[in-house]
């Protein structure tokens, strides 16, 4: 059948599976919004294409499927690059279509002509300019094979407007992928696999590192099955928060810059590491030299160019982790490691069954309580999506994920703004779902515009802003670091109450201990959009903390006891 | 010194790929060769870097992510044959023409042009020994030089061929939404 290339491009998206893009139109991709109005696909209308590749981005989060974002050539395509970074760092894939100028003045320098393949090169797994009608669906069906397989990342494909007017013949058994064929590498050195469970069954003092190759492998059983039958202790990346539940006892917490006291003494005194989907981050492992030095080290990781970049291993697993853990899990002997485990217990103390809701209001609402208070009020059952910085850090510290999928955000990147659109990406992706972007005054201010796509796709979020009036985590820095010079930290910001009603939002500002409850329950009730600004303490801190570039182990505890109430007085 | 051969889809933009990414790992490349296989689709690369044995594991691992590279393989420790070929102008008048065509003979290298007053010698080997070459020439007056770049191959049985589409690897499905 003959259609057009913009009739191809959406036809294959529907083909694919897609039924969500978020997208800003424009000159060069006009076709296919054309094309679009005559599918079934459901376009949304963004306020900014970095909000369409953070929405694509949540979307993908939030199903372990693909999200897709749109944008017309020039600006469009370059507002795009911090989204397809952020993407890229957190191997997420989300598939970026942009239009092009049309083949015949490529390289002119025509109008809204940019080098978008150029540009993006080092922040997409693979992207390709398509300047013929009868390479779209082909090219389209790679993409998004090349996009999920191995380590996930994002990819961009450059249409140039006369590809998506002129015709060619559909015919979608003939427009089949043609990768290029790869090697296959036999990457299960048998060595490598006997010293891994060698090491697994002589260990006395084993932690996992669990991140999130786990939730992209969909290996939360096998893990699960793993960390039963051999007893270990698991510690959390970031990224891996939810590929294990919280709440099981074998759970420690998060690990690295922000994480709990007892999970980093615990991987520094370690003999044995199993890095499970996980890439050594610098957040995570502090100074390298220090770096849990009595351990040995076992890697199980898809992506072989990870293996010992950071961290010299001993036994390097490469592969799906899943498919590793499997091939491991009959060689594996069942162990108790109790002295090991009430070791931990003894680190971990009081302060981990100590319930921070239980101190007496002082009167001062902290940001720990908010998150904790959702955390209850939600039952733990909320997609929480989270930007970047200080609250960041406290809704992994207080917020209790047991889901898979259940906590978004920028880990790699740290890219602010991302909360919101990334929200309104993951409620696409499960609209049964209640979702919250949890949000600072700073960040929420990057991308606050896609408060008017909420309204327009009349979507259910809510949004808790944790305003302190501060950048929180730089003012954290300045701090610590450089003897409280606040430069450029203190943060002027609009009324958000106002602004969201300026927007049709319902807003609510929270400045008390006593009404936090109350207001999550009541934003709870509605079906509308709510957007909460919650007060907190201005001066508050993240604890506990390794400075950048220290030993893991050099940990700047909670002033006092490990309780934000003992936060010094603003 | 790490020498990394690899195969890589004939097309445009390859290069470009390799190249940004050797920078983005911040290595230094020493010489890089493209040419045609006997596969047209497929061309081989030589690619021979300043780095340590950890960079050359990240650049050979990282380049063979690449979806346009079909392998990668850093062959610096293997038993392998290094060439590089340069065509080298130096300058010739009747007095020291002899002279000259004696050490060129001794290098088993060859003139390929004759003018009258330069000589232009092309000479394949490793690179010592063009550098060989190349200092005793240089008192005659070296007025031009063009060196290709080493290309590399294993010895004997120790064959890296493009992989075959029977080869292929398989794609993962991607696990469906829970």
């Amino acid at each position: 059948m003959k259609m057009t290339g913009a009739e191809i491009l959406c036809e294959t998206l529907t083909r694919l599976g897609v039924r969500h893009i978020f997208g800003y139109p424009g000159g060069a991709i006009l076709p296919v919004y054309d094309a679009l109005g005559k599918s079934k696909l459901h376009h949304i209308l963004v306020r900014h294409e970095q909000g369409a590749t953070h929405m694509a981005d949540g979307y993908a989060r939030a199903t372990g499927g693909i999200g897709v974002a749109m944008a017309t050539s020039g600006p469009g395509a370059t507002n795009m690059v911090t989204g397809i970074a952020t993407a890229m760092l957190d191997s997420s894939p989300v598939v970026c279509i942009t239009g092009q100028v049309s083949s015949k003045v490529l390289g002119s320098d025509a109008f809204q002509e940019v080098d978008i393949t150029g540009i993006t090169m080092p922040i997409t797994k693979y992207n390709v300019v398509v300047s013929r009608a009868e390479d779209i669906a082909r090219t389209l069906r790679e993409v998004f094979i090349i996009a999920q397989s191995g380590r996930p990342g994002p990819v961009l494909v450059d249409f140039t407007k006369d590809a998506q007017q002129a015709s060619a013949e559909f015919d979608w058994d003939a427009c089949a992928p043609k990768l290029p064929v790869k090697r296959i590498r036999n990457n299960h050195k048998q060595d490598e696999f006997d010293c891994a469970v060698e090491l697994l069954n002589t260990a006395k003092r084993p932690v996992i590192l669990a991140g999130r190759g786990i939730m992209l492998s969909g290996a939360m059983r096998k893990f699960e099955e793993f960390v039963r039958i051999s007893n270990i202790p698991v510690a959390m990346t970031l990224l891996g928060i939810g590929c294990f539940p919280a709440s099981d006892p074998m759970n420690l917490g998060m690990m690295g810059m922000h994480g709990e006291a007892w999970v980093n003494t615990a991987i520094q005194e370690a003999d044995l590491l199993i890095a499970v989907g996980m890439r050594f981050d610098d957040r995570v492992t502090g100074d390298l030299r220090t770096y849990a030095r009595n351990a040995r080290k076992i890697h199980i990781e898809v992506d072989r160019a990870e293996i010992n970049k950071n961290v010299q291993v001993d036994a390097a697993l490469v592969g799906d982790a899943g498919e590793t853990l499997s091939r491991l899990l009959p060689h594996i002997h069942e162990r108790v490691h109790s002295p090991w485990l009430a070791h931990i217990k003894e680190l971990k103390g009081d302060s981990a069954v100590r319930d921070i809701q239980s101190l007496p209001d002082s009167g001062h609402l902290y940001a720990a309580h908010v998150i904790n208070d959702l955390w209850k009020v939600t039952k733990g059952e909320a997609i929480v999506v989270t930007d970047v910085g200080q609250h960041q850090m406290w809704e992994a510290q207080y917020y209790h994920h047991d889901r898979p999928r259940s906590l978004i955000t920028s880990g790699g990147l740290g890219t602010m703004g991302f909360a919101l659109p990334a929200a309104i990406g993951a409620k696409f992706a499960r609209p049964d779902a209640e979702v919250w972007a949890v949000v600072g005054d700073g960040g929420f201010q990057m991308t606050s515009c896609e408060l008017a796509t909420i309204v327009q796709e009349k979507i259910n979020i809510k949004i808790a802003i944790i305003n302190n009036g501060y950048l929180g985590m730089v003012r954290q820095w300045q701090e610590f670091f450089y003897d409280k010079r606040y430069v450029a930290t203190p943060l002027v910001a609009p009324d958000f109450v106002s602004l969201a009603n300026a927007f049709g939002i319902r807003g609510e500002r929270i400045t008390s201990r006593a009404e936090v409850v109350s207001t999550i329950e009541s934003a709870r009730q509605t079906e509308q959009p709510v957007l909460l600004d919650f007060r907190v303490e201005q001066e508050d801190s993240v604890y506990p903390m390794v400075a950048a570039g220290a030993a893991l182990h050099d940990m700047i505890r909670r002033p006092n006891s490990p309780l934000v109430e003992s936060a010094t007085e603003p | 010194m790490q020498t990394i051969v690899a195969y890589v889809e004939n097309k445009p933009g390859v290069l470009n790929r390799v190249a940004s990414l050797t920078r983005r790992l911040a290595i230094n490349i020493d010489s890089l060769t493209v040419g045609p296989t006997e596969n047209e689709a497929i061309a081989r690369m030589t690619l021979c870097a300043h780095t340590d044995a950890r960079g050359a594991h990240r650049l050979e691992a990282s380049l063979e992510k690449l979806v346009d590279v079909l392998l990668a393989e850093n062959i610096t420790d293997r038993s392998m044959l290094e060439r590089d070929l340069a065509l080298i102008k130096v300058s010739a008048d009747q007095q020291n023409r002899p002279h000259l065509m004696e050490l060129i003979k001794v290098f088993r290298a060859r003139v390929v042009d004759v003018a009258p007053e330069s000589l232009i010698v092309e000479v394949s080997g490793t690179v010592d020994k063009i550098d060989g070459l190349l200092e005793v020439l240089r008192p005659f007056g070296v007025l031009e030089m063009a060196r290709t770049g080493r290309i590399a191959m294993t010895r004997g049985n120790d064959l890296l061929r493009p992989p075959a589409a029977a080869d292929a690897a398989p794609v993962k499905p991607a696990p469906s939404a829970k």
